[in-house]
């Protein structure tokens, strides 16, 4: 992106200044090394929401922000409903709550290294992963419903997790207000066979060694201590999200095409929040919150199961589950003013700080961990939100690296085999279905996640506390 | 340009065809929707699934077209590398080709979630031929 279509205020932060149609500046938080790599699209989807009904204060882009469709990927919206304010099926995403949770294994590196190959092997084995794979719970109707009311407390009271794990979880485990009888049947057919299943592209179950402690006593209050083991668990809402995606991105575009509403991006199409189309992908866009908290949640019990067989005692205690495609109803201060927003993070993790009333008990005091997923062979992060991220961007932070090269540049550029033979030589197992899966994820088509994670650290956005180091990674 | 062709994306993957007539266009999409997840001469048309669809204009039915085969490859677990398109006034009646997927042979790298409406266009070049592009969230 050009520097010169932007406003520095202040070494991390770039402004856009409202023109055209916007209603509030665009605000990007990066350095000039990530300006210079961001697409210019970036900055024309920011000021394209910039200029949405009902937008509040400003519109986000976070440090790995990059082209999405509609809104950008790494970009944070709110509105407010009494203004007029709008809800965007694209603000979203297809993968409705697509995001990362950690499993604190309670076992140093050195129990874990000489178990490595066969951990890899019972996780492949147990774990469905990739196109075509299904999973071992088949849900009828009832339980289908049950299933999107009540997310990962449902799962838990079927028996899948534990009590424990519901209080490390946004929302306590179930998103509120989720209506079932807004979702087609097309979307709960799509997820009969789909639950507790990993997905493809770049979803993974990574088990990773903590490489570095950067925040002492946040890593404390997190559990996380220095060459001990984690496993990591990246993937979303699978089939019943797309669906919804898909269905509401349709009805909401016609719908604005109907009422004459001219938008610069047809994937911008949203609906006022008080509206009967709003209310209704409100409800759908719940009940798909859950479906990805439950379907984490099966995941985490098999991925139990399997590394307990091989490591009996091993604890697997939740750190947290942070999702990252959401619109979330939250309280914010804007001008001094306490307001009621509805808050779009499309490949961003909210990142509350300390004492932040929403933050479940176990972590208040801390502030929320912000589970940072980089990409297969490259490092992970554990961050923690701030108090001045609240007036920086809603409590808002970056989810992961973004892609730095398309698909089809990677397959060109790589050999699926080989990755897995280099990625073998440094000590990290990988295990897919697919080669040229693994070719489009090479760790060389991501950006740097660390030069992301530093900016979030130095902008404020949310601070540093662990890096994590990838053992074994199984993807999709 | 004959057939279909991928683009680039940030983090998704575009698709575009070029062809003689509006239903070929059709076709050439979905196999280059197909060729996203494999190499489409990998999979054998065993079986047809019917597909109908309508919607008030070409890009639209477009959007619906590759969404209605994203869900059938989704809960059938099938690929498809054959694809025959009527159209009709404001609609399209479709049979797309193929089979259960293989994981071994097919070796299918990654899953489609959904066509979207970016870089999304469908129209008639001067010279008559037809051509249309948009972009699949995978």
């Amino acid at each position: 992106m050009d520097r010169s279509l932007l406003e520095r205020e202040s070494e991390f932060r770039w402004r856009i200044a409202p023109h055209g149609d916007m209603r509030v500046p665009g605000i990007l938080y990066a350095d000039e090394a990530l300006i210079d790599a961001m697409d210019r699209k970036v900055h024309d989807q920011l000021s394209n929401v910039a200029m949405l009904p009902g937008i509040v204060q400003a519109a986000y882009a976070m440090p790995d922000a990059h082209w999405g469709y509609g809104f950008p990927i790494g970009g944070v919206a709110a509105f407010d409903p009494d203004q007029g304010g709008v809800i965007s099926a694209g603000g979203v995403g297809f993968d409705i709550s697509c995001g990362v949770r950690t499993l604190l294994m309670g076992r140093s590196i050195t129990e874990v290294e000489p178990l490595k190959q066969r951990l890899s092997d019972g996780l492949a084995r147990d774990i469905p992963a990739g196109v075509g794979s299904t999973g071992r719970i088949v849900l009828d109707e009832a339980q289908m419903d049950a299933m999107l009311r009540g997310g990962a407390r449902w799962a838990v009271e079927q028996g899948y997790g534990r009590e424990a794990d519901l209080a490390r979880i946004e929302e306590g485990g179930a998103a509120a207000g989720a209506d079932p009888t807004q979702v087609s049947d097309r979307a709960k057919r799509r997820q009969r066979q789909e639950i507790g299943t990993l997905g493809s592209g770049n979803h993974y179950l990574e088990v990773q060694r903590v490489a570095q402690i950067h925040d002492p006593a946040a890593a404390a209050a997190f559990g996380l201590a220095l060459d001990e083991v984690v496993i990591s668990i990246h993937c979303g809402s699978r089939g019943l999200g797309h669906q919804i995606g898909t269905e509401f991105l349709r009805s909401m575009a016609i719908a604005a095409e109907e009422a004459g509403i001219r938008l610069p991006d047809r994937e911008l199409a949203c609906a006022p929040i008080l509206s009967a189309l709003g209310a209704s992908y409100l409800g759908a866009m719940r009940a798909g919150i859950n479906c990805a908290l439950a379907n984490r949640q099966i995941i985490t019990h098999l991925t139990r199961g399997t590394v307990t067989r091989l490591i009996p005692g091993a604890t697997l205690d939740l750190l947290f589950d942070v999702s990252h495609n959401t619109c979330k109803e939250e309280l914010h201060e804007v001008g001094g003013r306490r307001m009621r927003l509805f808050v779009h993070r499309k490949g961003a993790t909210r990142a509350f700080g300390p004492g932040h009333p929403d933050l479940p008990a176990a972590v208040r005091a801390v502030g929320q961990p912000v589970l940072v997923g980089g990409s297969m062979g490259t490092a992970s992060y554990v961050l923690v939100g701030t108090a001045a991220g609240e007036a920086l961007s809603f409590g808002s932070a970056c989810h992961g690296a973004g892609r730095a090269m398309s698909r089809h540049q990677a397959t060109r550029t790589w050999s699926g085999r080989q990755l897995v033979r280099e990625l073998a030589g440094r000590g990290i197992i990988i295990r897919s279905p697919s080669m040229r899966g693994v070719a489009e994820e090479a760790p060389g088509a991501y950006k740097d996640v660390g030069s992301v994670v530093d900016l979030a650290d130095a902008s404020g956005l949310a601070r540093k506390v662990a890096r994590l180091e990838p053992l074994v990674c199984i993807k999709g | 340009m004959e057939g279909w062709r991928h683009f680039s994306h940030d983090a998704d993957m575009g698709v575009q065809a070029e062809a003689g007539t509006r239903e070929e266009v059709f076709e050439q999409m979905a196999l280059g929707m197909t060729a996203l997840v494999t190499n489409p001469a990998l999979i054998e048309p065993r079986e047809d699934v019917a597909v109908v669809c309508e919607a008030p204009s070409l890009e639209l039915l477009l959007v619906d077209w590759l969404n209605a085969l994203v869900y059938e490859m989704s809960v059938r677990t099938m690929l498809f590398s054959r694809f025959r398109v009527k159209l009709g006034a404001h609609s399209l009646s479709g049979v797309a080709g193929g089979e259960k997927v293989d994981r071994a042979r097919h070796e299918p790298a990654v899953e489609v979630k959904g066509a979207t409406y970016t870089a999304l266009e469908f129209r008639q070049r001067r010279d008559g031929r037809w051509e249309a592009r948009c972009v699949v969230d995978v």
